[in-house]
C-alpha cells in the first residue's frame, strides 16, 4: 500500500480540484492547447533540476512503485504535470469568483 | 550546490520570467498571491506526507536543516518558484492567443477595407 501512497497523494490532489472544472467551470482541461504549452517549459525546467539534484544525491525517492524513466521515477514526473495544473485551476477559480481581479491576459476591450 | 542554494536560484529565475522575460507581472496581482496562498496550504499538506512518510528524504549536507511540517523549508522556495513559473506561462499563452486573434483580425480588416493593396503586398 505505501509502494502506491505517493501516486494516491496525485490521484487525491485531481480529484479535489476536479469540482473546478466541473462545477465552478474554469476551463483549464477545456483549453488543452495552453495546459500543454504551459507544462512544456516547466517539465523542462524542474524535471532536469530534480534529475541533477537526484544525481548529486541531494534527495532520494524510497518504497515507490519502482517506475523510472532516466534517474526519475514515473511518481515524480507526474508530480509536475498534476502540480502545475492544479496551480492553474487554482488561479483560474480565483479569477471566477473575483472577476474584478485583472491577471494580465484578458481580452482587449 | 546545496538544495538551500538552488531554491533560491529556482526562485530568482521564476521572478525573472515573470518581471522581465515574459513580462506578464503577476508577482504584482492580487490573484496570483490569493492563489498562492490556496496552493501552499495544500502544498503543506501533500509535501507532509511525502516527506514525513519518508517517501523523500533529503541528504543533511544539502539543507539548512529547518523543517516546516516535516519538509525542508528549501521545499517552500521550491514550490514558490514551481507555482510562479507554471502561472507566468499560463498568463503568457493567453495573452498571446488574443495578440494573435487581435493582429488576424487587423489583418482581415485591412484586406477589406483596401483589397487591392493588401493583395499586392501579400504577393511581392
Amino acid at each position: 500500500m505505501t509502494r502506491l501512497l505517493y501516486l494516491a497523494v496525485l490521484a487525491g490532489c485531481l480529484v479535489a480540484t476536479l469540482p473546478l472544472e466541473l462545477v465552478l467551470g474554469v476551463r483549464v482541461y477545456r483549453r488543452p492547447r495552453r495546459l500543454l504549452l504551459t507544462l512544456a517549459p516547466v517539465l523542462v525546467v524542474f524535471l532536469s533540476w530534480d534529475a541533477v539534484a537526484v544525481h548529486a544525491r541531494q534527495w532520494s525517492y524510497h518504497r515507490l512503485v519502482g517506475l523510472r524513466i532516466g534517474n526519475l521515477p514515473i511518481e515524480e514526473i507526474l508530480f509536475f504535470v498534476v502540480i502545475p495544473t492544479c496551480a492553474v485551476l487554482t488561479l483560474e477559480a480565483v479569477r471566477r469568483r473575483r472577476p474584478s481581479w485583472r491577471v494580465g491576459d484578458e481580452p482587449p476591450p | 550546490m546545496t538544495y538551500t542554494a538552488s531554491a533560491f536560484i529556482g526562485v530568482a529565475g521564476a521572478v525573472l520570467l515573470d518581471l522581465v522575460v515574459l513580462r506578464t507581472f503577476l508577482l504584482r496581482r492580487k490573484a496570483f498571491w490569493t492563489s498562492y496562498a490556496i496552493v501552499l496550504m495544500f502544498q503543506i499538506i501533500v509535501d507532509g506526507i511525502l516527506t514525513g512518510r519518508g517517501l523523500v528524504t533529503y541528504a543533511p549536507s544539502t539543507v539548512i536543516g529547518w523543517r516546516f511540517a516535516y519538509a525542508p523549508v528549501e521545499d517552500l522556495l521550491f514550490g514558490f518558484a514551481l507555482v510562479l513559473q507554471t502561472l507566468a506561462w499560463w498568463v503568457w499563452w493567453g495573452r498571446r492567443a488574443h495578440q494573435a486573434r487581435a493582429s488576424a483580425g487587423a489583418a482581415t480588416r485591412a484586406r477589406v477595407a483596401a483589397p487591392t493593396r493588401a493583395r499586392r503586398s501579400s504577393t511581392p
